[in-house]
């Protein structure tokens, strides 16, 4: 399957991989909207990391043998059939956070604001191209079959 | 080629899915005691505490068993198990037949002997039915107050449900703190300040002698061990849990040859000592990599993880199990905590370096235990993110050397690992487990 890559070399540090994965989740889907009206409910579904000169972008890796998957009480995370995607339904997540606990990237966060649920990437579910990866200026975050 | 499956929660599931997997074709057989489709147990609290709905209790989808093409035996129990001639007996006659059988038959509530233990609005609390009986107890009895005896992880799984009915609650633990098997002192109590400041009573080193009963039916109260009167309405035991040998135990009568320790026995394969019986889940003791040992380690994502294994090895197609270590995620009264690993060592204990940090202003509390320069156990309280690095640092089994001081900064991230490290985890096509 495709997935996202982190190059962390070619990483600047712009977040707008943030910006454009918030506004990609948000109802209006428009960026002045998104961050005056909907967030701070929505929250950006990767993890940003920042020290000194280094940093990158850490969405879920969607990994192939995936310890959340495992974790879930409630079946809420469950993996995509078409896609491959791992995916959180969060109707159905009660936020027993055992997937945070799972997760060796740290890739999956709670929303507490919002849905009080496990906030993760999806990626953006429908789109050809994840919005994180689209709008990076640097190619430090890549959607390609490896 | 017949397969066969006893038990119907994670285990199962696991095995259903890895099975089809690999087998679209050969029947399999679901044989479970309770009615219901596969629902989720770690959710009984929230049902009872009427936090999530019987629609939210299934753990899979309601086409679930047509899906995987499973026929399911529900409400029907299993009473023997012939490993010569291949058949599982059942209760009511009848018998299913089978070439590779899965024990998936979990674990029972540890209750013991107390005066008073078989009255009316006495329950152990970890099956859907148990949520039903005693939610039917508190709305008949007019039930206002509580008594949970256990303050481990199944107590504070009363104490989650019964807070939100607006009970009031009095907690007794045998050991001198609560969560003493998973959390160290400082933890512990911080979570029982953190209960007792959400109305809870909790009083440990002690543990309930007597139930006495109401005449006309009902508890009146309960004594302790050192006289104390706790006025209660209803009692709840979980205190822990057994593996269920029920249906395996060496008995002259029903010997099954199924080698049994502290727990059914059971090789990397999940395949018990008799050659095409396969176990996984609650009711198996497996390795525990960090103590080094075998044993059981109840916990939901460790029965997933086996049953997909033993569904993998069912149908033929080779994959081992690796071992595990404790780790739970429990929100107690609004706080919530994680601990995974070896969080207190009682042996050796000079070979162990333990880092904290305690920050009383939030109420949050983080303890790492290592142990040779390696992460062994983790506990979080109050602040639990990103905790998951913690615990792929322990399975992996990381030096820590070159980070160690980052690894309680407040930027503590994939970030603070070594490079090389950090590409391996990222630049791969996946974790494997």
């Amino acid at each position: 399957m495709k997935r996202i890559y982190v190059n962390e070399e070619y990483c600047i540090g712009c977040r707008l991989c943030e910006v454009h994965c918030l506004v990609q989740h948000s109802q209006s889907k428009k960026i002045i909207k998104a961050y005056k009206e909907e967030a701070p409910q929505l929250m950006p579904r990767l993890v940003f990391e920042e020290e000194g000169p280094l940093s990158f972008a850490m969405p879920c890796r969607h990994c192939v043998d995936a310890p959340c998957l495992d974790a879930c009480i409630t079946g809420a995370m469950h993996r995509d059939e078409d896609t491959e995607a791992v995916l959180c339904d969060e109707d159905r997540c009660v936020g027993c956070w055992m997937c945070v606990m799972a997760c060796p990237f740290g890739a999956i966060q709670r929303n507490l604001k919002g849905t009080k649920a496990a906030s993760k990437c999806d990626l953006c579910y429908g789109e050809e191209m994840p919005a994180c990866v689209a709008h990076c200026p640097n190619e430090a975050l890549t959607f390609e079959e490896r | 080629m017949r397969y066969a499956i006893i038990g119907n929660s994670a285990a199962a599931v696991g095995a259903v899915e890895a099975i089809r997997e690999h087998d679209a074709e050969n029947p399999i057989t679901v044989i479970s005691d309770e009615t219901h489709h596969v629902y989720s147990r770690p959710l009984v609290c929230h049902l009872l505490g009427e936090l999530v709905d019987e629609e939210r209790m299934y753990y899979r989808p309601l086409d679930f068993y047509e899906q995987h093409q499973v026929e399911p035996m529900l409400g029907v129990r299993a009473t023997g198990i012939d490993t010569q001639a291949k058949t599982v007996s059942l209760a009511g006659g009848g018998t299913v037949s089978y070439d590779r059988l899965l024990l998936t038959v979990g674990s029972k509530p540890f209750v013991p002997p107390v005066e008073g233990i078989d009255l009316d609005g006495v329950f152990t609390f970890t099956k859907w039915e148990d949520a039903q009986k005693i939610d039917r107890y508190i709305r008949d009895h007019d039930v206002q107050s509580a008594l949970i005896v256990g303050g481990g992880l199944i107590g504070m799984k009363a104490v989650k449900a019964l807070m939100a009915r607006g009970l009031r609650l009095t907690v007794v633990e045998l050991a001198d703190r609560i969560l003493s098997t998973s959390f160290d002192r400082t933890a512990s109590k911080l979570a029982e300040s953190i209960l007792r400041r959400a109305g809870a009573e909790v009083i440990t080193g002690t543990t309930v002698k007597e139930i006495v009963g109401k005449e006309g039916g009902g508890i009146d109260h309960a004594v302790l061990r050192d006289g104390e009167v706790i006025d209660c309405d209803l009692v709840i035991f979980g205190i822990g849990v057994r593996p269920n040998l029920d249906l395996i135990l060496p008995d002259p009568e029903k010997n099954t040859g199924i080698k049994v320790n502290r727990g059914i026995v059971v090789d990397a394969h999940m395949q018990t000592s008799v050659p095409d019986v396969y176990a996984a889940g609650d009711c198996v003791e497996t390795y525990d990599m960090i103590l080094e040992v075998e044993r059981p380690i109840a916990i939901w994502p460790h029965a997933t993880r086996q049953g997909h294994v033993a569904g993998c090895n069912m149908a033929g197609v080779e994959k081992t199990y690796e071992g595990g270590f404790p780790m739970n995620s429990e929100d107690i009264a609004g706080v919530p905590t994680i601990a995974v690993g070896l969080t207190d060592p009682q042996e050796n204990r000079d070979e162990y370096e333990i880092i904290e940090k305690y920050d009383r202003a939030a109420q949050t509390y983080k303890r790492l235990v290592l142990h040779r320069n390696r992460l062994v156990g983790a506990i979080c309280v109050g602040d639990i993110d990103r905790a998951g690095i913690y615990t792929g640092l322990i399975r992996d089994q990381v030096d820590v050397t070159p980070f160690k001081e980052h690894l309680l900064s407040g930027s503590f991230g994939l970030i603070s690992l070594p490079k090389e490290y950090r590409k391996h985890m990222v630049i791969g096509e996946g974790i494997v487990v």
